[in-house]
């Protein structure tokens, strides 16, 4: 898809990696590269961190009373876990960790286009992490991440750290976004026009479109109900004449196009993933590239679905049931044009092929049962009950997590300059898998006949699918360990990547692994599809 | 960019201002324009937030409202409204100034603009200590109860609102301040001229929005009917 005039006369140049020296050359540093390397240490961390947290939920659940936490305990742990998973890793996960590498790779750019803010954001997000994690020493959190007033004006704690910290963490998330707007608006090397764009940068640039439209709203929501703690200011605190109420309208405008922040980048991923270890061309190109922008704008007239409950109108609930219906559509536009990508192609079963085929099983029945709870009628049945949290992590761990491991192995080379190994891949992919349906599926169920969410202890009718669950989130924990383990080892024994290890065509596979510092030797000029595999398909007869 | 990788000559003439990773001065000034206006809808997105607490707050207690609004003072906020406008002329005019080359008129402008923000912060300043010293002070801390002001219903809450709009604001002020300071010391230094302004546009953008914020921000708190 792009040419290169013959660069024979450049001399060996060392990698992003080994380019600079020292500490300091990686605190200071502007390469997206490197930045993205220190935002996917950082969200490994936090996943790690708050994966033990979950763990540890799952194990006092193990019977039905009380183990080795307390109810108060158990509030603060299963708040911690939420409040980690969704700000400091899944949020980032994958745009500020995978995007920063790979968006200017993909476009065939040096940098993104401001990265002086770049490192900022990197520092403002770091600045909110240890907020967060001081919230540990002052008394904890027990709020759940929504921070639902009253209860979160009430309470004691360091739930006002805590909504600080979400504020600062709003910011890194809003530079990021315009950032990378910016970036494919004004960075695309010459001939790449809009459709010769891979897949995962409309999906990165849908993914900012929304991070720069609803993070502004979440962080004057988090300010106000900062100050409601602070000085009681009576607009959300019913006690002094606020609107509970409307604290959830703030929130959920930000929050429900958040979980699209969340899982759009998953998408591109699972877009790349799955044409390039079929070998054949995507299938609907324009549908998934245009569903990813409806999805953002769609995500934005949605947020009511999750107040079917909290007294808002009859009228509103079924308008928003209604728009909610409507995300089904472009959602489905995707996943039917991925399962036709596979027909006839030529699949090699490589660990990101197995996450990709995972993914397209696991976020199938998140995404369906989301339809379930969007039914005004079957809502208020299972609303705040297992259920949802079932759909929530099938969409968040059986789509975003599955997507970010996928790519995590797909980029793996071209990212750290070393190959890991595939049957080890293969292993965790299998134990993921198990792990994660054994501990999921089963909430569903526990959900329809009545769990409600957030307890620490449960009727003994319950005990058989709690106890299946709690297993399964030891076989995923296991297969996760696993995953760590043999990554970090590929890092000093793996075998040495090529620059193209899938023979894939979109711009990052046309510079070294890992590239240099300034990705290209001499900027590529795109003429073609990122999608080009001509031994399937015939020399893009079929598209 | 390292001159090492780029020795084809095509890289003789660079200029000086323009950053390793742009090809042109045109889409550097391109990426750092779109990058202001994306920026400033992310603003207008959070003061959205704090105009419709402030719409809904109205539509429950329009009674309690219209009363404590009358505690503000109409003439500070309406002298402030005119030095703000004030300032985006001469901003506007500094903008002018820097397309054109005209150093010695970008930094008069860029001064008046500063000295009309300088005024509005004094003005606010006085406000400020006004309602403090009668207890008008936003939620638990309102106590003008104890200073013989009887104001109808939840007042307090008018008061946050006011405090936490105009608080806002004023930061954004100190913060436009402290931007225009930096832009006059680079253009003391000559870093601006019909070739690269983007950063005096971009400071202007900037500044026209914390103007246009007050705009919105002086009939709703000041003359409510």
């Amino acid at each position: 898809m792009a040419h290169h005039p013959a660069h024979a006369d450049h001399a060996p140049e060392p990698d992003y990696i080994r380019a600079k020296k020292g500490i300091m050359s990686w605190l200071v540093t502007v390469d997206h590269k490197r930045l993205g390397l220190m935002y996917l240490a950082s969200v490994l961390f936090f996943f790690l961190v708050a994966g033990i947290l979950a763990i540890a939920l799952r194990t006092e659940l193990f019977t039905p009373g009380q183990d080795f936490m307390s109810a108060q305990t158990y509030n603060k742990v299963f708040t911690l876990h939420g409040a980690i998973m969704v700000f400091l890793f899944i949020i980032p996960s994958v745009p500020a960790a995978m995007g920063n590498f790979l968006l200017p790779l993909m476009l065939g750019a040096k940098d993104v286009a401001f990265p002086k803010l770049n490192l900022l954001s990197f520092y403002v997000f770091s600045v909110a992490a240890i907020m967060f994690i001081s919230t540990l020493v002052m008394g904890s959190i027990d709020t759940g991440w929504t921070f639902y007033t009253p209860y979160s004006t009430a309470t004691g704690g360091a739930a006002t750290m805590a909504v600080f910290a979400v504020f600062v963490a709003g910011f890194s998330s809003i530079l990021t976004g315009v950032n990378f707007v910016v970036t494919v608006h004004r960075m695309r090397a010459p001939g790449q026009t809009w459709d010769r764009l891979p897949l995962f940068v409309w999906a990165i640039y849908a993914t900012a479109v929304i991070q720069v439209l609803a993070t502004p709203v979440l962080a004057i929501t988090v300010l106000l109900l900062g100050l409601e703690r602070i000085f009681g200011v009576g607009i959300f605190d019913p006690a002094l004449g606020g609107d509970p109420v409307l604290f959830q309208h703030f929130f959920w405008f930000y929050s429900h196009p958040a979980v699209y922040i969340m899982i759009l980048p998953g998408f591109g991923i699972i877009s790349e993933l799955l044409t390039v270890h079929s070998r054949k061309h995507i299938f609907g190109y324009k549908a998934i590239a245009l569903s990813s922008v409806a999805i953002a704008i769609i995500s934005f007239l949605v947020w009511g679905h999750h107040m079917f409950v909290s007294g808002q109108s009859e009228l509103a609930g079924i308008v928003f049931s209604f728009l909610t219906f409507a995300v089904a559509v472009p959602t489905a536009i995707k996943v039917f044009s991925w399962v036709a990508t596979l027909y006839k192609g030529s699949i090699s079963y490589t660990t990101p092929m197995w996450y990709g085929l995972m993914f397209l099983w696991t976020f199938t029945i998140g995404g369906l049962t989301g339809l379930y709870l969007g039914t005004l009628s079957i809502d208020v049945h299972l609303h705040d009950t297992y259920f949802v949290v079932a759909h929530f992590h099938y969409v968040m761990v059986g789509g975003t997590v599955v997507a970010f491991i996928g790519g995590l192995h797909h980029w793996w080379g071209k990212m750290t300059g070393k190959m890991y190994n595939e049957k080890a891949g293969a292993i965790g992919a299998l134990l993921v898998f198990v792990g994660f349906n054994g501990t999921f599926l089963t909430q569903f169920f526990l959900g329809h006949q009545g769990m409600p969410r957030r307890y620490y202890a449960y009727l003994s009718e319950y005990q058989f699918l709690h106890q299946i669950s709690t297993i399964g989130s030891w076989i995923l924990a296991a297969g996760l360990l696993w995953t760590m383990i043999y990554l970090l080892h590929s890092l000093w024994y793996g075998e040495k990547a090529t620059g193209n290890y899938w023979n894939a065509t979109s711009l990052e596979w046309h510079t070294q692994s890992p590239p240099i510092e300034h990705n290209f030797h001499d900027t590529p000029h795109v003429t073609g599809s990122p999608y080009d595999f001509p031994e399937i398909d015939k020399s893009g007869a079929t598209h | 960019m390292s001159t090492t990788s780029h020795g084809s000559g095509q890289h003789e003439e660079y200029p000086p201002y323009l950053a390793h990773h742009f090809d042109t001065m045109g889409q550097q000034a391109g990426a750092a324009k779109l990058g202001m206006w994306l920026f400033l809808a992310t603003e207008i997105l959070m003061f959205s937030g704090l105009f419709l607490a402030y719409f809904i707050i109205r539509y429950f207690y329009p009674d309690m409202m219209l009363s404590a609004h009358e505690f503000l003072q109409k003439e500070a906020g309406a002298l402030n409204t005119v030095v703000l406008l004030i300032s985006s002329y001469t901003m506007a005019m500094a903008v002018r100034a820097a397309q054109t080359s005209n150093t010695p008129s970008l930094k008069r402008n860029l001064l008046w603009t500063l000295l009309c923000a300088g005024i509005f912060m004094v003005v606010k300043y006085f406000e400020y200590s006004a309602k403090i010293e009668h207890g008008m002070l936003p939620g638990r801390f309102y106590e003008a109860h104890y200073h013989g002001y009887e104001l109808v219903g939840l007042p307090h809450i008018f008061f946050a609102v006011y405090f936490t709009m105009t608080g806002l604001h004023g930061v954004h002020v100190l913060v436009g301040m402290g931007i225009i300071t930096w832009i006059y010391i680079r253009a003391s230094r000559g870093d601006f001229h019909s070739g690269n302004y983007i950063a005096v546009e971009n400071t202007g953008l900037y500044w026209h929005l914390v103007d246009l914020i007050w705009i919105f921000l002086f009939p709703l708190l000041y003359l409510v009917r």
